[in-house]
């Protein structure tokens, strides 16, 4: 204990030396980080300096109704050595996923850690909470919503990390069984930074704990709380497909000419244009590609209610209550199966209502 | 099936480009005018531009390669080399899966990332003379031992 203590009081740039990394190193990553947190590299210096002297803040980082996938999602990160520095840069006294304690013994070091950092830990929190039912989801037998009052209580600040947390996600899509809400939703006197996305890209969370650890503040926001570092250009307005779409040249379908040219995926229903996240420029799989590079719309994850969205393969300017129209847009151009099918699923089923009359037994006995 | 009856399918790739590539090599040409006259240093970091697949590589290709090209073993490799443009360079960091995790462009008469840094220098120091001061202090006994023998 007294060990992890004395480790907790070096500063950054004294753990990094104590584990043998050069200062050109340190360069290095300062490098990439700027790129990271999309810094001018003119920054590279400011940012050598301030994390050369940050000190590791205490993180607790609660996991709610949500499904690993934005642990994945940092845990699975490309940079694996840039990552696991920042992960070395803070301290994580609690992530009921990853660490080797479990039961009373992992809650007792969240309480220790709340504790010992009164007023300075950072709470992560992935996952929405359901109020409608403290039962849907309970770690160690306390409800989320409890221990989300609790351990915010003494917060120097909150981030959310995946839509579920930001905004409600998944489970807070229609008709959302477990009344689950956002983080900003129960919390209101602390500041709390949204880190959307479903899940969000690696660099952007860790980007978000470097800019804490380098500045030692919370990140200018946009209008629903999310750094605007990351969120602040929508992904049509940086995606490399934009021209096309200025020129007016747009896929229809998934494989015609305009699909094999690259040419703008509005069409087949990208919501691009009304989605502000990174994906465009940082990318995925360490900077290989992104959902639109690989042909496919962007879903518009990292916006509130996403998945009530009116359906991911049609174009924004549709009206989304014309069901038929839609679907013979869709089954006409063989763009959005799902949809058709969809449709022609539910006439089905209106058509074997309508047909349907109940068998007696001596039906069945003709 | 003949492979010229396969369908031509290739999503990743566009036949236009989305125009950044030509501002990119300007703005490297003000930033060298800049170097020569102020003597300023600029960097462009080349993943925060939406560039379209195969532009990246159409920047690199069209500043080819220099005379200088060096390799560094930081926290992964990196590579660093003067393009066919004096004053020019092209930096990429690795990372030990050897993905790429960042790639600047710089305009400088020398990258600072391959300079000596003092603080390393300085350990450096410490470790030569701890170095030479066991040896001399290992010499310093088997001398006495011959001695003694």
């Amino acid at each position: 204990m007294t060990k992890d203590l004395s480790r907790k009081d070096k500063t950054l740039g004294e753990a990094l030396r104590s584990q043998g990394i050069s200062r050109r190193s340190f360069l290095k990553f300062c490098a990439a980080t700027a790129s990271m947190m999309a810094l001018p590299p003119s920054m590279i210096p400011t940012i050598a300096h301030a994390l050369e002297k940050a000190r590791r803040p205490s993180v607790i980082w609660l996991s709610f109704q949500e499904c690993t996938g934005c642990t994945e999602s940092l845990t699975r990160a490309h940079t694996a050595t840039i990552e696991s520095l920042i992960f070395d840069s803070i301290s994580l006294d609690y992530h009921h996923t990853l660490q080797a304690a479990a039961g009373h013994a992992a809650e007792a070091a969240r309480e220790a850690a709340m504790e010992e950092n009164d007023g300075q830990y950072l709470v992560v929190v992935d996952g929405s909470i359901p109020l409608g039912n403290p039962g849907y989801s309970t770690i160690a037998g306390i409800s989320n919503y409890d221990m989300l009052i609790d351990t915010a209580k003494g917060a120097a600040a909150i981030i959310t990390v995946g839509t579920c947390a930001a905004f409600g996600g998944i489970p807070h899509a229609k008709p959302n069984p477990t009344g689950a809400v956002s983080v900003s939703d129960i919390i209101k006197d602390k500041p709390i930074i949204n880190v959307p996305g479903c899940p969000p890209i690696p660099v952007v969370i860790t980007g978000v704990l470097t800019h804490f650890l380098t500045f030692g503040t919370i990140p200018d926001l946009d209008n629903l709380g999310r750094p605007k570092t990351f969120y602040g250009q929508s992904i049509h307005d940086r995606c490399y497909r934009r021209p096309f779409y200025d020129k007016g040249l747009f896929a229809e379908t998934f494989d015609d000419e305009g699909a094999r040219k690259g040419w703008c995926l509005y069409k087949l229903g990208c919501k691009g244009p009304t989605t502000y996240n990174a994906c465009a420029t940082t990318k995925w799989n360490g900077g290989v590609s992104f959902p639109i590079e690989a042909g496919h719309p962007c879903l518009g994850c990292s916006e509130p209610d996403f998945w009530d969205g009116g359906g991911f393969y049609k174009a924004i300017s549709m009206p989304t209550e014309n069901i038929t129209k839609t679907a013979i847009y869709a089954a006409a151009a063989g763009a959005a199966a799902g949809i058709a099918i969809g449709a022609t699923g539910r006439m089905k089923k209106a058509g074997a209502r309508k047909a349907h009359q109940k068998v007696t037994i001596d039906d069945l006995e003709k | 099936m003949n492979e010229a009856d396969l369908p031509q399918f290739n999503i990743q790739i566009g036949n236009e480009l989305t125009w950044n590539v030509k501002p990119i090599l300007h703005e490297i040409r003000h930033g060298l005018r800049k170097l020569l006259e102020t003597g300023e240093s600029s960097i462009i970091d080349l993943r925060s531009i939406p560039l379209a697949p195969g532009e990246e590589e159409t920047i690199i290709d069209t500043l080819g390669c220099g005379e200088v090209h060096a390799k560094l073993n930081a926290l992964g490799p990196s590579e660093i080399y003067e393009t066919r443009f004096a004053g020019v360079w092209l930096i990429t960091h690795f990372n030990e899966e050897s993905s790429i995790i960042s790639r600047f462009i710089e305009i400088t008469v020398f990258p600072d990332i391959l300079k000596s840094q003092s603080d390393d220098m300085t350990f450096a120091l410490d470790l030569l003379e701890n170095e030479l001061d066991d040896g001399a202090e290992s010499d310093k006994t088997e001398l006495h031992a011959e001695t003694n023998t």
